[in-house]
């Protein structure tokens, strides 16, 4: 896979801090890259260096192989956290206008503008002002705005916060969608829930250092507890190599010591004819492994 | 205010004509009271609107005033012929007397000192005001096609004080809009999409373009309202002349004045935290460009001095002083063309300065660089 961005030890200091302390990652073509990390902990400087809104006091930035430069800002598109649009401006005319900047063709802008409106379900406010519309919806002519010229690379920073499920969800899919045509996209929000859905590989920094960084598949085995979630029926009574016991909503975990292994458990159960509605290796959820690192980090 | 501008004037025009058409000149006249105890002033006591009683004693003059049969009373002595000081007295208090009073004394006397001396026409004539007629000569003893006078005075200053306003309302829509584009973050989607220098460039020539626009509608729409004041209204609007080298001056220097606060109010909406701010901040240049229009009278009387040469080339003040010297001087070329050099180089380097400024500090929210700071940066860049 082709690397679409190359980050190799950058820094960044301010008068007071260090915003970013010798950071390195790649984000692939065609992979969902999230950027995770408590607050103050460096992401938007990050991301700011990455478009060239910022210098990095040293190391290398990269993007589609070359550093940042006028041609190359027409394949990247980006949306921050707080949304900025032109209030009193139309929709349509919004979307367009940003295009444009971008190096498309008003005609093709307002072609694909008029698309993406349909598909999002926002074309009948399409003469409507911004400023007319709910949180939600500007949200989503954002969104618009930042993959209407259909960038290789695509930075959005917490672009659920404020949508209700059902836009959530339209706008997974389409990240989804743009994954699989290739686009590398970088996800920053603090929605662990989306991270784990969405992304191949994360990047957690604190006080603007890398703390975790990897495929997420990986990370999560490197936290798991040896331990199952088990939903049974009937009495299940004392299992061997099974030291705890927790019970949740609709299941119980099952902590293992360190000599049995889940397919041992499961032996045992079917040996007692125990019947099984769910046996699953349990993974910690990665706000779990969140919290554990930034508060290691932290001591 | 492109289209405001010239409608307002239009609107003006019809109004005077409808509240002139309606004011019916009132026929009241003013009656003075006299004493004279000099001798010799008995005729001429009509002097248009006011009408000169006499009265043999001063209690009489007195009495009427009080009453309130006279407005005012003055009494000629015997010594006037010697000191040329007549004696005035009013119920109101009163900075000098009334001109139209002084004028209506002043006639009486004259017209009664002469009468039976000197030709009644004659009397008339010393009595009327002096009829000066200017001509104004070119180098050669011709006459000159472009004559002055009051004329040439209204059209500059109105334009001087449309530019002003003009670079008021641009210096606070410029830093509003940054300021609001910060706020919003919009700011950071821009700069995705296009360098800093190309946004600065675009906000400062896209103002100059409006700049261009506004002033070549009020050019054109100049002659029209100019002929339909003069055939509504007339009077002074019969004297205003249109010279070809004032218009061209007058769109040159109305986007060089939009150019140099463009570039400044983006500079001041870059390092201001709050667009709010960044008004204070520019009020300061905004204030130094209202300079000319506080020394106008100056301008107006001693066109040619050392301030006003001066004005005229310091940049920050060039664009109105230049505008409202054209309408009592013709303002030297060599001045015209420091005047625009300096402009222009002003606004090169400022426009220059400025995308680095920005650069450095446009996004840093909530927080405005000290004088230090920026030139720290400007030197380390």
């Amino acid at each position: 896979m082709v690397n679409v961005v190359e980050i190799k030890h950058i820094t960044k200091a301010y008068a007071d801090k260090v915003a970013v302390d010798d950071l390195s990652f790649s984000i692939a073509q065609g992979e969902i890259f999230g950027l995770i990390g408590p607050n103050g902990a460096g992401k938007t400087t990050t991301i700011k260096m990455m478009m060239d809104i910022m210098k990095p006091d040293s190391g290398e930035v990269e993007i589609l192989g070359k550093k940042l430069s006028e041609a190359t800002k027409d394949k990247l598109g980006y949306m921050p956290e707080e949304r900025g649009l032109y209030k009193k401006q139309r929709v349509l005319d919004t979307i367009i206008y940003f295009a444009t900047l971008k190096g498309m063709n008003p005609h093709l802008a307002a072609e694909r503008a008029n698309q993406l409106l349909e598909k999002t379900g926002m074309l009948p406010n399409a003469r409507k002002k911004i400023d007319e519309l709910s949180k939600g919806m500007s949200q989503i002519i954002q969104f618009i705005v930042t993959i209407i010229h259909e960038p290789q690379f695509i930075i959005l920073d917490e672009p659920f916060g404020g949508l209700d499920p059902v836009n959530t969800e339209l706008m997974k899919n389409i990240l989804l969608e743009l994954r699989r045509e290739g686009k590398a996209i970088i996800l920053s929000t603090h929605q662990m829930n989306q991270i784990e859905e969405l992304c191949d590989r994360i990047l957690m920094v604190n006080h603007g250092r890398s703390v975790l960084y990897g495929s997420l598949v990986d990370i999560k085995s490197r936290y798991k507890n040896n331990a199952v979630f088990l939903d049974y029926q009937g009495e299940l009574g004392k299992v061997p190599g099974v030291i705890e016991q927790h019970a949740h909503k609709d299941h119980i975990e099952l902590v293992l010591d360190g000599k049995t292994t889940p397919q041992q458990v499961l032996k045992y159960l079917l040996s007692r004819n125990i019947v099984i509605n769910r046996f699953e290796i349990a993974t910690p959820p990665l706000n779990e492994i969140f919290l554990k690192v930034v508060g290691k980090d932290n001591e | 205010m492109t289209l405001i501008v010239p409608l307002v004037f239009l609107l003006g025009i019809v109004i005077y004509q409808v509240i002139s058409g309606a004011i019916v000149p009132s026929e009241t006249v003013t009656r003075i009271g006299y004493v004279d105890n000099a001798g010799g002033f008995t005729q001429y006591n009509e002097q248009g609107s006011i009408y000169l009683a006499q009265y043999a004693k001063v209690e009489d003059a007195k009495t009427a005033l009080i009453s309130g049969d006279i407005n005012e009373y003055f009494v000629i002595d015997p010594t006037y012929y010697s000191t040329g000081v007549i004696n005035y007295f009013t119920l109101e208090k009163q900075l000098t007397p009334p001109p139209e009073t002084v004028t209506a004394i002043k006639q009486f006397m004259t017209a009664n000192m002469l009468a039976g001396k000197i030709p009644q026409s004659d009397i008339n004539l010393i009595n009327s005001s002096l009829n000066v007629v200017s001509t104004r000569l070119t180098d050669t003893g011709a006459v000159s096609t472009e004559q002055g006078g009051i004329g040439d005075l209204v059209l500059p200053m109105i334009f001087a004080i449309l530019l002003y306003f003009s670079i008021i309302f641009t210096s606070s829509y410029l830093i509003q809009g940054l300021g609001d584009e910060k706020e919003n973050r919009l700011i950071e989607v821009l700069l995705s999409s296009v360098s800093t220098r190309q946004l600065i460039t675009g906000k400062v020539l896209g103002i100059g373009a409006a700049g261009l626009i506004s002033v070549v509608v009020w050019v054109i729409c100049t002659p029209f309202i100019i002929n339909y004041a003069t055939a509504s209204i007339g009077g002074i609007f019969s004297y205003i002349s249109l010279s070809p080298s004032f218009f061209i001056l007058c769109i040159v220097y109305f986007i060089l004045g939009y150019l140099l606060f463009a570039v400044i109010s983006t500079c001041i909406g870059a390092i201001t935290p709050s667009a709010r701010e960044g008004q204070q901040l520019a009020v300061i240049f905004t204030l130094t460009a209202a300079v000319p229009l506080w020394f106008s009278s100056l301008i107006i009387m001693y066109p040619n001095s050392p301030v006003c040469i001066f004005l005229t080339i310091f940049p920050l003040t060039a664009p109105i002083t230049l505008v409202a010297r054209l309408g009592s001087t013709d303002v030297a070329a060599w001045q015209i063309a420091v005047s625009i050099g300096v402009m222009v180089i002003t606004i090169t380097v400022g426009l220059f300065l400025t995308i680095k400024i920005v650069r450095t500090f446009l996004l840093m929210y909530g927080k405005r660089p000290t004088l230090g700071t920026i030139i720290r940066s400007l030197r380390s860049s």
